[in-house]
């Protein structure tokens, strides 16, 4: 059986095609102020990629933010929902998940089935979430995929202001007038999201495994600070910003199956 | 800061000055204090002269806190006879408080504002908003501007002058005219959905990019703000009489919208321009004060 999964994210539309528990293809586009468009063109790609027609897709479910904006899709699964699925599918010794996007972050605790059992989120600030790395990538004039390399070159850590972006930028362009080095900013600016992040983990309770997924997942100088703060292993998936439209297509199987019965 | 290649005006940029009420003379007079509160975006300094004001000056905090007190202090000596050396106590009070070199003591700003509000209008001031560069505090005070109970927002740049300095660069409208030009409508938008800054940006780009208007787009703004401020009012409690402090004090954007969310109208903003006092400098002259107090106090008074 074929389904697929959209997630409707806020930079991002990603599309993942899955038969019998296997990925077919995914892809990704950027969302843009057309998301419909934006999701109509990821999904006609990921379709080409599965060498598929329309037709065979049985069931498509979507997520994200702009989940209701979805083509093809008979339905909704919430992010957390889509994230514990799709983790507990790729670790099954998963219990929590921590997914952090571009402009949301949120932790799932789950069971052995992926079934969410709570959740905690970060909405409405973009200190907790992948626009806070953007944001202060800008300010030290640095690409943003160079931050977590430059970042593990730190010889030490200097506190920045970790709770929001606008004032975090003031920290960094203090600490480029004290002529603090670029690397040890960068890991300023993971350490301090990091802080955040696992504040927001400890609220839920840190239940292991962990597995972290979202664009995020990918920057090494985030997931190094937030393993030094958390203190455990964190498992990653590869391909970790596909995780929730992953979760779609799973759930997606199940509900095509229950149709079915 | 930011600079986009077309234009490198910097809008946020406010006026530093300085002023001398110069029908007041220092001879002869014993209590000469001073109050420097050195902000997270802009310094304050107050000269006072036996608890009466005498001059102030407002500069841009930099990158090092004592150099900005020394900065704020040097400019409001400017313009006076007076020296460093005739000052007898310094209080330093705000963000950088312990960073004051010539302070005697330090003292938190809610004490300071409460003290500098109270002189500012009298002892009928109960709630004093302070709307500071990074941060809101809604205090509460007595007859003798004692604080009695306050509550802050958690670091946050919505709602503080900071977060408006972004706005006047992003919409390209000097710091100094927001307000007005936020009031420029012809009808009230809808608040801004986003409290955070940088969201709210990303928000104020698509309603341009829809076709409103900056000052449209600006009103949408101040007023998700203001709401922001009233609720922080509101959990305080708020009595009678209310006054705002700090920078934002002379956004007439947001006191008029605070205003309008709370039923409530501030005691009227003095004429700071022209010999009154001034609101975004109460918490230097609170500060001026309380070293007056201290000052007598070490004499053994």
């Amino acid at each position: 059986m074929i389904t697929a999964g959209i997630d409707m994210g806020i930079q991002t539309v990603k599309v993942v095609i899955l038969k019998d528990g296997a990925v077919l293809s995914r892809s990704k586009t950027i969302s843009g102020f057309e998301p419909k468009n934006s999701a109509e063109q990821a999904f006609e790609e990921a379709l080409e990629t599965a060498k598929i027609p329309l037709a065979d897709v049985v069931y498509v479910l979507a997520t994200g933010s702009g989940m209701d904006m979805a083509p093809h899709s008979k339905g909704n699964v919430s992010m957390m929902g889509a994230v514990a699925k799709a983790g507990v599918h790729l670790f099954p010794s998963a219990r929590t998940v921590i997914d952090i996007g571009a402009e949301e972050a949120r932790a799932v605790k789950c069971d052995e089935k992926g079934i969410m059992l709570d959740f905690v989120v970060n909405e409405r600030c973009a200190a907790g979430a992948g626009a806070f790395i953007e944001a202060m990538a800008r300010a030290l004039e640095v690409k943003l995929e160079d931050m977590g390399p430059l970042s593990l070159q730190a010889e030490h850590a200097s506190p920045i202001n970790a709770s929001c972006v606008i004032f975090g930028e003031s920290d960094v362009v203090t600490l480029i007038h004290r002529q603090e080095a670029k690397p040890e900013i960068a890991r300023a600016v993971f350490d301090a999201m990091a802080d955040r992040v696992s504040s927001m983990v400890h609220r839920l309770g840190v239940n292991p495994d962990v597995v972290l997924v979202g664009g995020v997942a990918k920057d090494v100088g985030f997931v190094e600070s937030l393993k030094r703060k958390l203190g455990i292993t964190l498992l990653i998936p590869d391909n970790p910003e596909y995780t929730g439209a992953l979760g779609a297509a799973l759930v997606a199987a199940n509900r095509a199956k229950g149709s079915q019965k | 800061m930011k600079e986009t290649p077309k234009d490198t005006k910097e809008y946020w940029r406010w006026q530093e000055y300085h002023r001398v009420l110069s029908d007041k003379s220092w001879k002869g007079k014993e209590a000469i204090t001073a109050g420097v509160d050195v902000g997270s975006v802009g310094s304050k300094a107050a000269i006072m002269i036996d608890g009466e004001m005498y001059a102030w000056a407002v500069t841009r905090t930099g990158s090092n806190s004592p150099e900005s007190a020394k900065k704020v202090m040097n400019m409001v000596l400017e313009g006076t006879d007076l020296q460093q050396s005739d000052i007898k106590y310094t209080v330093g009070t705000g963000y950088g408080r312990v960073n004051v070199p010539m302070a005697n003591k330090a003292i938190t700003e809610i004490a300071c504002h409460a003290k500098g509000a109270n002189y500012i209008w009298g002892s009928s001031v109960r709630t004093i908003l302070d709307v500071g560069g990074q941060d809101i505090k809604a205090i509460h005070c007595d007859e003798t501007g004692r604080v009695t109970s306050f509550l802050m927002n958690d670091k946050c740049a919505a709602g503080t002058g900071r977060g408006m300095e972004v706005f006047a660069d992003l919409l390209q409208i000097p710091i100094e005219e927001i307000g007005k030009a936020s009031l420029n409508i012809d009808e009230e938008p809808p608040p801004v959905s986003c409290t955070c800054v940088a969201f709210a940006k990303t928000e104020a780009i698509g309603l341009l990019r829809k076709g409103w208007s900056k000052e449209k787009v600006l009103a949408a703004y101040t007023r998700a703000m203001a709401v922001r401020m009233a609720n922080l009012v509101n959990r305080v409690g708020l009595e009678r009489e209310f006054v705002v402090t700090g920078g934002q004090s002379k956004n007439t954007g947001i006191v008029s919208r605070v205003e309008n969310i709370l039923g409530v109208k501030t005691l009227p903003m003095p004429n700071w321009r022209e010999g009154g006092l001034d609101p975004m400098v109460a918490g230097a002259t609170g500060a001026a004060l309380l070293a007056k107090a201290l000052y007598l106090k070490s004499l053994g008074n």
